[in-house]
């Protein structure tokens, strides 16, 4: 009897709760990666998406574009020269009756090969270099950044000078001269992060739970500032370049009958007052790429900056 | 601080030295000779300029020479313009050049800082866009296309100036606008990201808590903190304008040291290329030296710290 009414009597102090209220405390939604959110903004920004769709059209313009037109780049035709934009020639001719749609498309496969590879190989050189710097520091971290000190103290246009002249003109020794000096810049960034990172709890917990340096590097470091080295990498595109161009246009670049848009501008330059096009139409180009890069740029790193997200 | 002067002045001097040798062992191991692209000039003649410029001696022998002579001021005659000293050339362009530096930074550092704080101020209204807008497009439009646009619509279409050379006010104009954009624009972007990060730090937060007005907060708070990262890329940013650019100064015809340096080191003229060098590399030593001490003074934190 007693027992009966003591079973009941519990049974009122706990009740069976109804299931469908813990339903509201589940996590419906996927959860959002770091990665997936910022491309989730990074779509959404739509000045960003123009900048991309520019950079992907510019690409495969200079991957077919050549070959559209039955004339070659190099091709030289003295009966007709400079002649007016037509429906042969669709922007032209030069100076020595080369059809100009070749000789740009040919010109944009140099620029944006260099422009990509000049500013890819440097920032993962500097990487690595900033990476090791950063991380081990002593006298490893003492070296590297007295050398970037004094290479940092040069101006970049005298290294690329020297180089460009040594290893005689082309697309190679200008990728070659970013390189050897544009690590320089990055590995000093990467350095700074890697130094802050290193600090962060979440690096000491790791290190306490018996994480290896290799882990800690491609785990922990490594991730944590992809993103910066992704926008970074981005921004110095552009600049790669505008200084592929810069050295084509003071006459030590890409040479003819070779094409890059920075020759182009050069040969456009001793013409434009009497035929513009002949100018305006690599200038522009080379305007819009840098423009579309550093648009897209920007994008990104809006899309990954923490600070911005609500 | 006199300590920490001392052995920035020290490291100074190695950067020069190193960068006088790292480039003097550079440009002699180029192939060719100076006298080489002389059509006129018979080998005979060739090996006679040689050793008279004492090029054929030791290059260890030479390197010393030059040594001493670099610490005594003197850069050496050029061995392309005939009885002239590197000192000389220098002492004549670099003015220009200096000038149409300070002119590029007068119209690009007072309109870009407040373009950028203005962007930061309004973000994301119309103002914002406006100064991003100018700063994308004045990064994105390479020196030497601005210049060659605006020599072509303001000098060969309208007439409004001279479309080249270097001989009174009206010839600097065009040329310093050239110039100065796309500093204009780096001025604005860094200014804004500068201003914005400093907008959320929690001193802010603390001012505006203890009630000051609006205007103490930007001018005492947020823009001499702002202020910190821009003076680090004026040093070498400023050297880079004083040095002059080539571009602009071949588009415009004028003679800068920009063209001289160029120009020597395509046509070796070993002396002219070295002296120009180490004189460009002595004034980017000096800009970054005198922006750590200015450092020093806008940043307090900084003495503490040395």
């Amino acid at each position: 009897m007693n027992s009966t009414s003591e079973a009941k009597s519990a049974n009122k102090k706990f009740n069976f709760i109804n299931k469908a209220e813990l339903q509201h405390e589940a996590i419906v939604r996927p959860s959002l990666s770091f990665w997936k959110d910022a491309m989730n903004r990074l779509v959404k920004n739509k000045v960003a998406m123009l900048g991309l769709s520019i950079i992907v059209l510019t690409i495969v313009m200079a991957i077919v574009g050549p070959w559209l037109t039955p004339y070659s780049y190099n091709q030289t035709n003295l009966s007709n020269i400079n002649a007016p934009v037509s429906s042969t020639h669709w922007f032209g001719t030069d100076t020595l009756g080369r059809d100009l749609w070749a000789r740009i498309w040919m010109g944009a496969r140099v620029s944006l090969a260099v422009g990509i590879i000049g500013a890819i190989i440097p920032s993962l050189l500097g990487m690595v270099i900033g990476g090791i710097s950063g991380y081990f520091g002593g006298k490893t971290d003492m070296i590297i950044m007295r050398i970037t000190d004094i290479g940092m103290c040069v101006p970049q246009l005298i290294y690329v000078i020297l180089i460009m002249i040594y290893f005689g003109s082309g697309p190679l020794p200008i990728i070659l001269a970013f390189a050897l000096t544009g690590w320089m810049g990055a590995a000093r960034n990467i350095r700074g992060l890697v130094l802050q990172l290193k600090e962060r709890e979440f690096v000491l917990a790791s290190r306490a739970l018996g994480a290896s340096s290799w882990r800690l590097i491609f785990k922990h470091l490594i991730p944590n500032t992809l993103s910066i080295l992704i926008v970074s990498m981005t921004m110095a595109i552009p600049s790669a370049i505008f200084y592929e161009a810069y050295l084509s246009f003071i006459g030590i670049g890409i040479k003819p009958p070779m094409s890059s848009w920075g020759q182009l501008v050069n040969s456009g330059i001793s013409v434009f007052q009497i035929y513009p096009s002949q100018l305006f139409i690599p200038a522009a180009l080379i305007s819009l790429i840098m423009l579309s890069f550093n648009l897209f740029g920007d994008g990104l790193r809006d899309a990954f900056d923490p600070k911005l997200r609500n | 601080m006199l300590k920490y002067i001392l052995k920035r002045l020290i490291i100074s001097l190695i950067t020069i030295w190193l960068l006088a040798t790292v480039s003097f062992f550079l440009l002699r191991s180029l192939p060719g000779n100076p006298f080489q692209t002389e059509v006129l000039l018979s080998a005979e003649v060739q090996q006679r300029m040689i050793s008279y410029y004492g090029l054929d001696r030791p290059l260890y022998e030479q390197y010393f020479t030059y040594l001493g002579n670099l610490v005594q001021g003197d850069l050496g005659y050029s061995l392309k313009y005939v009885n002239r000293s590197v000192n000389s050339i220098i002492a004549e362009s670099f003015p220009v050049s200096a000038e149409l530096g300070l002119r590029a930074l007068a119209f690009a550092l007072p309109i870009g800082l407040a373009l950028g704080v203005v962007a930061a101020r309004r973000r994301g209204k119309a103002a914002d866009y406006m100064s991003v807008l100018v700063a994308v497009i004045g990064i994105s439009v390479p020196s030497f296309i601005m210049g060659t646009l605006l020599q072509y619509g303001f000098s060969v279409k309208l007439g409004w100036f001279p479309v080249a050379q270097w001989k009174g006010w009206e010839y600097t104009v065009l040329p310093s606008i050239a110039m100065g954009l796309g500093l204009l624009a780096t001025l604005t972007r860094l200014m804004r990201a500068s201003m914005l990060e400093v907008t959320t730090q929690d001193y802010i937060k603390t001012a505006r808590a203890k009630g000051l007005n609006e205007r103490q907060i930007v001018w005492s708070h947020q823009l001499r903190n702002a202020m910190l990262p821009i003076v680090t890329v004026l040093g070498p940013l400023v050297a880079n304008v004083l040095m002059g650019t080539f571009v602009v100064e071949q588009i415009f015809a004028i003679p800068g040291l920009g063209m001289h340096f160029v120009q020597s080191v395509q046509s070796l003229d070993y002396t002219m290329a070295l002296g120009l060098t180490v004189f460009f590399g002595a004034f980017l030593v000096a800009a970054n030296f005198i922006v750590d001490l200015v450092y020093g003074v806008i940043d307090p934190r900084i003495r503490v710290a040395d």
